[in-house]
């Protein structure tokens, strides 16, 4: 088995209907593998970004970024090598639990708390991936409600 | 001009240049079906299956160079039509293929005849569109024929909802296409081209692997050009047959699991592939660790995907193997023929040791025998088709193909039932050949409905049926593989062929001797009306030799010699 590495791809597509399942069903059809996938239009344009995490060997990465081209309303593909990369997540707490602590931390990552409520806060991270996982493990212990995360979106350094 | 979006259909296709379109008609295309009933410019031919339309298509497509028109209504025509557009795809052949869809009002409602069209087509056309306006419809229809004839070509779906082909617009076909995202590379990289040719120029043993890329591009006499300058011997792919003609000495045969051992063992002691426009197909190169393994190889394709995708290219050029191989020739100055001289010599002794060949000591006829003895009654006069099967490997083998465009089968996909339609187009795109298609028992009656659209259309189709009462490719394998066991391959419950030709007004023969299968193909050709010759043939004969699946192509299965009585 050759070796799988995480890669995170942009593409610049066309914004128009059906886009976004040309996309997802070439990576069905083929077997490749999704871990996120964030898309919004590119402002004052008219395309729209997808930021793509994948994984798979290096001929199974220039075959993703190759077929991702084939398509017809795609207009670029970048695998990116040197990325700032950022993934947000949203994790609700029981307002019981220790919130300056939590506040605290949420500040090392890059987040803060977004809204408290009667029975429970709401905060956000916004940071690398990986910081993220850091977080939501370390936060396990303040028996956090929900957590949900989006997809990645990166830019070339 | 104001007009529907049924009759922008019609003046499109006139402006593109539609001589044929084959199709079916049905409740959400009934729109556009009446006004090809109130035009005289193209011909309409009416098949009894939307699969046959669109592989009557691809057949004349394949023949005539051009794109293919095929027009179904929308749910089951539809669903019915999907098999041949992934033929199409599998083989990069420049379809367009309209289907009607319910009204924009009625989708997503699961309505009478409704399916979710483009979503089923998008993985197996190069394109598709449903059209939610006729404003759109002359820029869809421009870019449908502009994206399926150029680049890699393919087939493209157009799904018009029955409310758009009502709706009056504006049609003007004059506009400029502007596809930004699209711009396929047809001129191959200056620098690459050149350090190839320097490859070439150094190689002791190069050889030429030619694919399917090069008929669909036009390239053949370009390339016939460059292996006569360069003197290297040449391996065709099952979708090349007919680059080369036949009794071309630099040609060694087909390669790959049924590919001669010549032209295997070449592809095995080479030290430099030179692809062009093939695709290294499982069928192709066995197993891949084992395949060319001590060669360099160059590459080129015009589809970037495709190169580096199984083989690593050393050389990769994008480019239309048209303008690449001319670029080539103009290079290739400093190469003399000669010097491959005893490579070739090498290669004539493989050839000399396992000849491409069959016995012939039974009592029944062989299917060898018929597709070379139709050979040598038609040659050069004949399109030759085919179904899937081994009846298929046998006519790739054993036909004198003499040129391109002669030779149409269906290879990515193998579909069963594909020669009959594909050969009627054949006969349409090119009246003036004989189209013959090869078929099994197992095959033809996948698609032999279409008897019905030959004798209407007076599209006098001979079909030579190789029955030998098995699915005999299964039953080859099953036979190899499987320890004999004939799960389900077992044929010998057949319809009358005969009659069945007759039933639709055809021409039905029965063949057991040599003398009865020249009698009936010439009786056949006077005739000149749709033909069935069910020709009896060996029941058990296998085709070889055979490269088994995942095998390397230098560990052939051959044909067992004949002990000399």
């Amino acid at each position: 088995m050759e070796k799988s590495e995480r890669r995170v791809i942009s593409v610049i597509v066309v914004n128009e209907a059906s886009v976004l399942s040309r996309i997802t069903d070439l990576f069905s059809g083929r077997g490749y593998n999704i871990t996120s996938l964030t898309v919004a239009p590119i402002p004052d344009s008219k395309y729209s970004r997808l930021t793509i995490v994948t994984s798979g060997s290096v001929r199974v990465i220039e075959q993703i970024t190759k077929q991702l081209h084939k398509l017809i309303p795609v207009l670029k593909v970048y695998e990116h090598a040197d990325l700032v990369e950022k993934e947000m997540a949203l994790i609700k707490f029981p307002v019981s639990e220790n919130i300056t602590d939590i506040s605290t931390l949420c500040g090392a990552y890059n987040g803060k708390i977004v809204n408290v409520g009667d029975n429970v806060i709401i905060v956000m991270v916004a940071d690398e991936p990986k910081r993220v996982d850091n977080f939501l493990k370390i936060i396990n212990k303040y028996n956090p409600k929900e957590i949900v995360r989006s997809g990645a979106v990166a830019l070339e350094r | 001009m104001q007009i529907s979006g049924a009759q922008m259909v019609i003046e499109a296709l006139i402006a593109e240049g539609v001589e044929k379109v084959f199709g079916y008609p049905g409740g959400a295309i009934m729109n556009v079906y009446d006004e090809i009933y109130k035009q005289d410019k193209f011909e309409h031919i009416l098949t009894r299956h939307e699969q046959a339309a669109v592989h009557a298509a691809e057949g004349y497509s394949k023949a005539s160079g051009k794109v293919g028109v095929a027009m179904i209504t929308s749910g089951p025509g539809f669903t019915n039509a999907v098999t041949g557009l992934a033929d199409a795809y599998m083989d990069s052949i420049p379809l367009v293929v309209i289907s009607g869809q319910v009204p924009m009002s009625l989708i997503g409602t699961d309505a009478f005849q409704e399916i979710d069209a483009v979503g089923i087509s998008r993985s197996c056309t190069k394109h598709n569109y449903l059209v939610t306006d006729a404003t759109e419809l002359p820029r869809i229809l421009k870019e449908a024929f502009y994206i399926a004839a150029s680049g890699r070509p393919g087939p493209v779906h157009v799904d018009i909802p029955k409310d758009v082909t009502a709706q009056i617009a504006k049609f003007d076909y004059s506009i400029e296409l502007d596809l930004e995202t699209y711009k396929p590379h047809t001129k191959g990289n200056p620098r690459q081209i050149k350090k190839a040719m320097e490859a070439i120029a150094k190689a002791k043993r190069p050889l030429f692997y030619l694919g399917g890329g090069i008929i669909n591009s036009n390239a053949a006499y370009e390339v016939r050009d460059l292996v006569h300058a360069t003197g290297i011997p040449v391996v065709e792919t099952f979708m090349a047959r007919g680059t080369l003609s036949h009794d071309d000495e630099y040609l060694i045969s087909m390669l790959g699991m049924h590919g001669s051992y010549a032209a295997n063992m070449a592809m095995s002691e080479t030290d430099l592939v030179i692809g062009l426009g093939a695709r290294f197909d499982d069928r192709v190169t066995g197993k891949l660790s084992e395949f060319a393994k001590n060669a360099g190889v160059i590459h080129v394709d015009i589809d970037p995907a495709s190169i580096s995708k199984l083989v690593n290219a050393d050389y990769p050029i994008v480019g239309d193997v048209k303008n690449v191989v001319e670029e080539m020739l103009k290079q290739s100055t400093n190469i003399n023929p000669a010097k491959y001289a005893s490579w070739r010599e090498i290669i004539k002794n493989f050839d000399t040791l396992h000849p491409l060949t069959y016995h012939e000591d039974t009592d029944r006829l062989k299917p060898q025998w018929v597709i070379q003895r139709v050979g040598e009654l038609l040659g050069d006069d004949a399109n030759i088709s085919t179904d899937v099967g081994q009846h298929q490997m046998w006519a790739a083998q054993f036909y004198p193909f003499t040129r391109p465009r002669q030779w149409i089968s269906s290879g990515g996909l193998g579909t069963m039932g594909f020669g009959f339609p594909a050969a009627m187009g054949v006969k349409a795109a090119s009246p003036d050949k004989v189209s013959i298609n090869f078929t099994g028992d197992g095959s033809i009656l996948m698609n032999c409905q279409e008897l019905m659209t030959a004798v209407e259309k007076k599209l006098p189709v001979i079909n030579i049926i190789l029955n030998n009462n098995y699915l005999g490719m299964v039953r080859q394998w099953q036979t190899l593989f499987y320890e004999k066991r004939h799960s389900e391959t077992d044929l010998s419950v057949q319809p009358d062929f005969v009659k069945l030709a007759e039933a639709f007004g055809g021409i039905g023969y029965r063949v057991t001797t040599k003398e009865e299968f020249d009698a009936a193909l010439k009786d056949a050709i006077e005739k000149n009306i749709v033909a069935f010759i069910d020709v009896v043939v060996e029941r058990l004969e296998n085709v070889m030799p055979m490269v088994p699946a995942g095998g390397s192509l230098f560990n052939m299965m051959l044909l067992e010699k004949k002990e000399k009585k």
